[in-house]
């Protein structure tokens, strides 16, 4: 059967993307943060998944205002990197696992979490960068990925409790897949930053080393925290959080720490990454 | 029923509920149509007759003249939306936050290298 073997989650800020792209990662602005993805590149050559079920959410690009899903969950072939503006990345295809996505959504539909079905979809720097930050700049990804898209763009995000359900019944789905599959769940986004306004820049680094303090351990109090909270205290955009509840819903209760990081600033935005491991799986 | 807002005590904050969402949907839209290559040619070489073929209010239509950040908030503008204006003129994330801040790209760059701007005092409208 396919396992769920570990949770990957950091912040998906596009000028790492550009930095990386535009070959500045050593430069020193650049260089700490990196540095805290060097333990990560090794972590992942030794533990490479199958397949990632990559919680992310797009930012104006595959969805307009036209369609705003909640949740909507990639079942296509393929993905291929979005022009948000300035020529997409040039970073490889993203391939799916149509057969794992569509197992994945009838199973938490049935078990009603109503996710939409996406069958053509780009994917923006939600996505890609994470992919960046963790493979490199491989020709092509060493895995396949099922994308998860998230609304955070219009108010209200889904509450953290539903993401942490949510990620539970992802995990029941995976494990019921009858394949020997090494599954990864990556949940992005991140940290305390906000884009918008006068308080724009507004970082909370107390908040988030509370957030990455308890995500091991104490994941059902994170899943109260309100979405007033997330606003006031760690910015606008900082609701992106709940994204990294599912991907913590999808871990077993009890889970091994390999790796955290936390680094003030990438751009607007402070970065935050931590591995967790699924003993029972490994 | 008006919708629930407990974020309006919030400083130097608005929040892209319904309500903007409504207010901008043909800016976010015209914002939208920037994603694309040939788009973004025809707005740059006339940019007041790309903007007049969407149903915009004008002073959505002048924020965009003026690339008034925080304006075109106040009318509804997203600013994952918006981005696609400040792309298509080369800006990055941090140059355009740094115009709605007020601030240099220096003074602010400086800021959050520094750690950001503390929550303390900015938790409420009115904080001292």
């Amino acid at each position: 059967m396919a396992r769920v073997t570990a949770g990957v989650f950091t912040s998906h800020v596009p000028a790492i993307g550009a930095a990386m792209d535009l070959g500045r990662t050593q430069e020193p602005y650049w260089q700490p943060l990196f540095s805290g993805y060097e333990f990560s590149r090794q972590w992942v050559a030794a533990n490479r998944p199958d397949v990632v079920v990559l919680v992310f959410n797009d930012h104006a690009t595959a969805f307009s205002l036209e369609m705003i899903p909640t949740f909507a969950i990639g079942c296509a072939e393929r993905f291929e990197p979005a022009d948000e503006g300035w020529g997409p990345r040039k970073v490889p295809t993203v391939y799916g696992h149509p057969e794992l996505a569509a197992h994945i959504a009838q199973s938490v539909i049935l078990d009603e979490f109503d996710l939409t079905i996406i069958n053509k979809m780009d994917v923006d720097h939600g996505l890609t960068v994470p992919m960046s930050l963790i493979f490199g700049q491989p020709e092509a990804w060493p895995c396949k990925v099922i994308p998860l898209a998230v609304n955070v763009v219009q108010y209200p995000a889904p509450t953290g409790h539903r993401c942490w359900r949510l990620g539970q019944a992802i995990r029941r789905a995976i494990d019921s897949f009858d394949a020997d599959l090494n599954v990864q769940v990556w949940g992005t986004g991140g940290m305390s930053h906000q884009l918008q306004g006068p308080r724009a820049g507004l970082i909370n680094k107390a908040f988030d080393n509370r957030f990455l303090d308890r995500l091991p351990s104490d994941p059902a109090g994170l899943a109260r925290i309100p979405h007033i909270d997330y606003v006031r205290e760690a910015g606008s955009e900082g609701i992106e959080l709940v994204m990294w509840l599912i991907a913590r819903g999808a871990l077993d209760d009890v889970v091994h720490q390999a790796h955290r990081f936390y680094h003030v600033p990438a751009s607007n935005t402070a970065v935050g990454h931590m591995i967790l491991e699924n003993r029972s799986q490994s | 029923m008006a919708l629930h807002k407990p974020y309006l005590d919030i400083p130097g904050t608005t929040i892209f509920d319904a309500d903007q969402s409504r207010m901008g949907y043909h800016l976010n839209q015209f914002c939208m149509s920037l994603m694309k290559a040939a788009n973004r040619e025809r707005f740059k070489a006339n940019e007041r007759a790309y903007l007049d073929e969407w149903p915009m209010t004008e002073a959505q239509k002048q924020g965009v003249l003026d690339r008034n950040y925080n304006q075109l908030i106040s009318l509804g503008g997203n600013v994952y939306f918006l981005a696609k204006i400040f792309s298509t003129d080369g800006w990055s994330f941090e140059l355009a936050a740094s115009r709605m801040t007020g601030m240099s790209q220096a003074d602010y760059r400086a800021m959050m290298i520094a750690g950001g701007r503390s929550p303390d005092g900015n938790r409420f409208i009115g904080e001292k």
